[in-house]
């Protein structure tokens, strides 16, 4: 394919590459085979993926294209895609950026990428964070991956590769999970759209299991649209899954250009003061006053518990991770350290296939569940729970969107924070409060500051998803920012 | 602050082997994120229930009827060691 129409092609979003596809402008192969072409040129700076899949992509496009031939396809289904790696792939090496699982070929694809389509055009797994366990991908036992608009900062995490692949082009959109922010954090620093769905939306089946009171997958994409769509392909129902929701998935595309006019939009006093950095809170301030002059009915509103979010998470989350990552034990699948009795195959595995923020995490869980030690922290940290999940029923019933800032800082250099994880754990401060309370919440690019992009966090309550995508689109359009493709 | 002794008995439970450096290292790290969150012990939440779900899900059930899973033969292909049908694993001490 020509030179121009290649950077054509990549110039497209999701949406605008699915109709061409539709209307067989564009085949998906030409679009698997530009996207292959882009992860060539730019991986070797980015290092967004732990595994590229280019022949798979090829493959899966072919039979997308022939299927169109007998009869139509989903609308997203030959758009090529990145899947975080901890997204469970039939075939296709699957090690949610840890060393125990380098060798993990799963024996079945997660439901969610099965709704998206059986020919879901992977091109490949993309880098993150130790299980999902981080903010940077420095936890990746695959190397860090790169913030595409300057490589010497981070991309966020844990769903860093995820977002530097979209903000790259690497593919047209992605897959993250969001179990503390994990999803929002990486957009916001990458410059892209980054939902977390209402917890249940979409089935975790085949998610390896991080924290499952609070994981969720959702969608990271060049814009708000593409955000809808992607949603669509993924979002409903599972029973094999007993958690996900039993609610009928709405028409996301429907309500999507309706606008603010009426809507009651609260500013989150708790997220916007100390520890936010003053360029980011400006640009969050003019994304709101853009939507007041949208005809937005724009206020205050407090949190007041939102301060307790971050230490009640780091109770919760690791609670869970130590009971999730017992699995991983040399037994079934991944590595084995041979040991001469099985319970020091179990400790000299896990200690080896396990890196630093695994170990801390498994540490600081077992502690908290520990004899003694039970009511004081995981007893304590459900109870404050509920408190977060009652200040957001409040804040609900004045207001229909909360506002806050993403991330309190842009992308900050990668190494800054490796070694001090409390410095680490607050980059999710303003992200993790949304998780505790299973509510939707997505990430808007709202402009640069010093260069870099930050990202304006919106969210509503369980189940609203259409109108946090309207409130969305409706900021995307006065935000001082358009999507390019970096490097 | 949390001990070196403590360390190694959490990490027993957990069946995780940690160096001597690690375990220096783990016990002041740990120490410093416990030290950070014992901030929500100032909250009186006596009479609070606590929520394990934030969708209030109770039990989910399913009719009990045989599905075909995966034969044995595929869920062993990704097991480090094998004998017949089953994992097999060293000695158990």
């Amino acid at each position: 394919m020509a030179e121009d129409s290649r950077s054509e092609l990549l110039s497209l979003s999701a949406y605008e590459l699915a109709k061409k596809i539709e209307v067989r402008e564009v085949s998906a192969t030409e679009a698997a085979r530009t996207a292959n072409a882009r992860v060539e040129e730019v991986e070797g700076d980015v290092n967004s993926f732990v595994t590229t899949t280019p022949q798979l992509a090829l493959e899966r496009a072919g039979r997308v294209d022939a299927r169109m031939k007998n009869g139509g396809i989903k609308l997203w289904e030959g758009v090529p895609i990145a899947v975080k790696d901890v997204l469970s792939t039939k075939g296709v090496r699957t090690t949610c950026g840890s060393n125990i699982l380098y060798n993990f070929e799963p024996l079945y694809d997660a439901s969610a990428l099965l709704n998206y389509g059986e020919d879901m055009v992977v091109v490949g797994k993309a880098n993150c964070d130790e299980f999902a366990m981080g903010s940077s991908t420095e936890s990746s036992a695959y190397g860090p991956s790169r913030n595409p608009w300057d490589l010497d900062r981070v991309p966020g995490g844990s769903s860093g590769g995820s977002a530097s692949a979209v903000a790259a082009g690497e593919g047209w959109w992605a897959l993250g999970t969001d179990t503390g922010g994990s999803v929002r954090q990486p957009a916001a620093l990458c410059g892209i759209v980054g939902l977390k769905p209402t917890y249940g939306r979409v089935s975790r089946y085949g998610l390896i299991a991080f924290a499952s009171s609070l994981d969720q997958i959702g969608p990271m994409t060049r814009d708000v649209r593409d955000s809808a769509l992607l949603l669509q392909a993924i979002a409903g129902h599972d029973p094999r899954d007993s958690t996900s929701a039993n609610v009928e998935v709405p028409d996301y595309l429907a309500q999507l250009e309706g606008g603010v006019s009426g809507l009651r939009v609260g500013v989150v006093t708790e997220l916007m003061g100390e520890g936010v950095e003053s360029g980011t809170r400006e640009i969050v301030e003019r994304v709101v006053g853009g939507l007041e002059g949208a005809g937005a009915e724009v206020g205050e509103v407090s949190l007041p518990h939102s301060r307790y979010g971050l230490p009640a998470y780091y109770i919760i989350a690791p609670a869970e991770v130590s009971s999730n990552l017992a699995r991983f034990d040399g037994v079934r699948y991944g590595l084995r350290v041979p040991a001469a009795g099985v319970h020091e195959m179990y400790r000299k595995t896990r200690e080896e296939g396990f890196g630093d923020e695994a170990k801390r995490r498994i540490m600081l869980g077992t502690y908290a569940l520990s004899s003694g030690y039970y009511d004081a922290y995981y007893a304590q940290a459900q109870k404050v729970r509920t408190k977060i999940i009652e200040d957001f029923r409040d804040a609900f019933s004045r207001y229909d969107v909360l506002v806050s800032p993403t991330s309190p800082t842009v992308a900050f250099e990668i190494g800054a924070k490796i070694d001090d994880p409390l410095a680490m754990y607050l980059s999710d401060i303003c992200a993790v409060p949304v998780n505790l309370a299973g509510i939707p919440s997505i990430s808007v690019p709202g402009g640069l500051f010093e260069g870099l992009p930050v990202g304006v966090q919106f969210m509503s309550d369980h189940f609203t998803e259409p109108m946090l995508l309207r409130a969305a689109r409706a900021a995307e359009q006065v935000a001082d920012f358009e999507f390019t493709l970096k490097p | 602050m949390i001990s070196e002794e403590e360390v190694r008995h959490v990490a027993n439970l957990a069946r995780l082997g940690l160096t001597d450096e690690e375990v220096e290292k783990m016990s002041g790290q740990l120490g410093a994120i416990l030290d950070s969150i014992d901030q929500i012990g100032e909250l009186d939440l006596e009479d609070v229930p606590p929520t394990a779900n934030a969708l209030n899900l109770t039990n989910v059930l399913r009719p009990d009827e045989p599905h075909a899973e995966l034969p044995s033969e595929t869920a062993l292909s990704t097991a480090p060691d094998a004998a017949g049908d089953l994992f097999a694993v060293p000695r158990i001490d």
